[in-house]
């Protein structure tokens, strides 16, 4: 008898202070999907959120541009993240930009090349340009290495450097920015784009133009490849949501942002 | 009395014994109806869009850009028959030869130390198989032969590995499997050992080794983690082996995660195409296996 009451006061204190004992471990009160280039600063933003507001759960999801816009438009998730611009029936979304990302066109750092024009790099990837040699660099083949069809990544670099041309169909293609600056870092004769907050000491950004890819750079114009990161919504967002956006657009949530290697929307 | 106790209680047991029976079948069934679920999944998901583009482009089309809706997959057929041909080839000799020496030239405790250690072989996950590759194969190939190292040549080497447990312990059995007899007869003829495989037990376990070689192949172009960490997955027919090249299976693991729309029916193509594949071979599997069991007495 004793225990049994011991066991629902213990119940009830437990329903009373710890709000996850009600709907299992943690609960789910907002859902983000989308871009695997969005979801690591989303985590982040998501982890500060959480910390802020305590007994709120958000869950943040991969899945890629693409399938987080349909989760979206099902209703699977409130949020969806995508790394490329909406196109066609997407657009029905609500669209906020929450963060800018430049693109890296990286090379191995013992490659002597240090800069290509951004029609150059047009030639490399569609296939035209094969050697080194023109860049100004030693007479061998040019690895390209390209992200698989359907990425973000791949879409905003075939908006902002290919425009209408392909990819040539023979370049090497993974499926992460990791996998690409991992090949990139092993080859002293590849090319490859990824996340320029990527970027690392294993591999060698080109300038493009003659501008290095930095945040001046890309503030005053100079550096051309810059992305928006996207969240998508039906409709403006409400409640949690609302919060949510607002948190991730305020002072703290950008200077989150900048301190991931991203740049702020402003 | 008790006799009424003994009839009741034989019929219990009756009625346990249909309800074992019951179970199992519905247990063997579910693995047949599992199998037709998955079947007719992915050809009511893969099929109209093959037909809507038409079959000889999707099949016979050079171009794969899903996102201008151009779904071309030979370069992933030959691709998948590409790496799986250099498999054999590296495998196939390898893994018969192994077989010979365990079966007719190694002494018991020999084969009896070296066969587990083959199968063990086959537990290695494939992603261990992949990492290998693009830490030792890919950089060594690259150096030595130039090209980009990710290519034909290292997706076979490594599947040509990744075969071998399957080949030699079903190539080991039907080489036991040939009577005792007939070495017997043929060395005493005066054939040497040698002989007596190339000539004697080689023709017998014909059939055995064809199947090990089949499911090894069944092996080799279904792999898929492996063959992404270190073929380069290049939408293209590869020139050379030391081209990159992309299999099916690595083109749906490859563009599943950011598939929608059409792009995701023409994965679920590919699949119907890999499953055709794996259906033929494994028929003529499952014929030659039976041919087997016909030849041993």
């Amino acid at each position: 008898m004793t225990r049994l009451t011991f066991a629902r006061i213990f119940l009830a204190l437990c329903i009373v202070f710890f709000p996850d004992c009600r709907g299992g471990r943690s609960q789910t009160d907002l859902t983000l999907a989308g871009s695997t280039s969005i979801q690591p600063f989303a985590d982040k933003w998501a982890e500060v959120f959480m910390k802020k507001h305590p007994g709120l759960g958000v869950n943040v999801q991969g899945g890629g541009s693409s399938t987080g816009i349909q989760a979206c438009k099902s209703g699977a998730c409130q949020i969806g993240m995508s790394s490329r611009e909406l196109k066609g029936d997407e657009k029905d979304l609500f669209e906020i930009v929450v963060a800018r990302d430049g693109l890296a066109i990286i090379v191995h750092p013992a490659n002597p090349v240090r800069g290509a024009k951004l029609a150059e790099v047009k030639q490399i990837f569609s296939g035209d340009l094969r050697s080194w040699k023109y860049l100004g660099g030693p007479d061998r083949p040019i690895t390209v290495v390209t992200r698989e069809e359907g990425s973000g990544t791949r879409g905003a670099f075939q908006e902002l450097v290919m425009g209408k041309t392909r990819i040539f169909r023979g370049a090497i293609t993974e499926d992460s920015n990791g996998t690409v600056r991992e090949i990139v870092a092993q080859d002293p004769y590849a090319v490859g784009f990824i996340s320029l907050g990527l970027v690392n000491e294993q591999v060698r950004s080109l300038d493009l133009d003659s501008a290095a890819g930095n945040e001046e750079n890309i503030r005053n114009g100079r550096y051309k490849l810059v992305r928006p990161f996207l969240f998508v919504s039906l409709g403006e967002p409400t409640g949690l949501a609302k919060e949510f956006v607002d948190f991730v657009l305020s002072a703290e949530g950008q200077a989150l942002v900048k301190k991931e290697g991203l740049l702020p929307i402003k | 009395m008790a006799e009424k106790m003994k009839g009741r209680g034989k019929n219990k047991l009756e009625r346990n014994d249909r309800l074992v029976r019951l179970a199992l079948l519905v247990v063997a069934f579910s693995a047949v109806s599992i199998l037709l679920v998955i079947t007719v999944f992915i050809i009511e998901q893969g099929t109209p869009i093959m037909f809507k583009y038409g079959l000889k482009s999707f099949l016979a089309g050079g171009d794969w850009y899903p996102s201008e809706k151009v779904f071309g997959l030979w370069p992933m057929i030959v691709g998948s028959l590409y790496v799986t041909l250099g498999a054999m080839v590296l495998g196939v000799p390898f893994g018969l030869a192994c077989a010979i020496v365990l079966t007719e030239f190694s002494s018991k405790r020999v084969r009896r130390v070296i066969k587990p250690v083959v199968e063990l072989l086959a537990g290695i996950p494939s992603v261990v198989y992949g990492f290998m590759g693009v830490v030792i194969l890919v950089p060594f190939i690259r150096e030595t032969l130039g090209g980009p190292g990710l290519s034909v040549l290292a997706a076979s080497i490594i599947l040509g590995i990744m075969i071998l447990p399957t080949i030699i312990s079903i190539s080991v059995d039907s080489l036991q499997a040939v009577p005792p007899s007939y070495r017997e007869g043929s060395i005493a003829l005066g054939a040497t050992k040698w002989q007596t495989v190339k000539m004697v037990l080689l023709p017998a376990a014909r059939s055995g080794i064809v199947a090990s070689i089949i499911l090894g192949m069944g092996r080799a172009i279904g792999e898929t983690m492996a063959v992404i960490m270190i073929a380069g997955n290049a939408a293209s027919v590869p020139r050379s082996v030391l081209d990159p090249v992309r299999t099916l299976t690595s083109n749906i693991a490859l563009e599943m995660g950011y598939a929608a729309g059409e792009h995701r029916q023409a994965l679920f193509a590919t699949g119907v195409i890999l499953f055709f594949i794996i259906m033929v071979l494994n028929t003529v599997a499952n014929v030659t296996a039976s041919r087997m069991k016909g030849t041993k007495r």
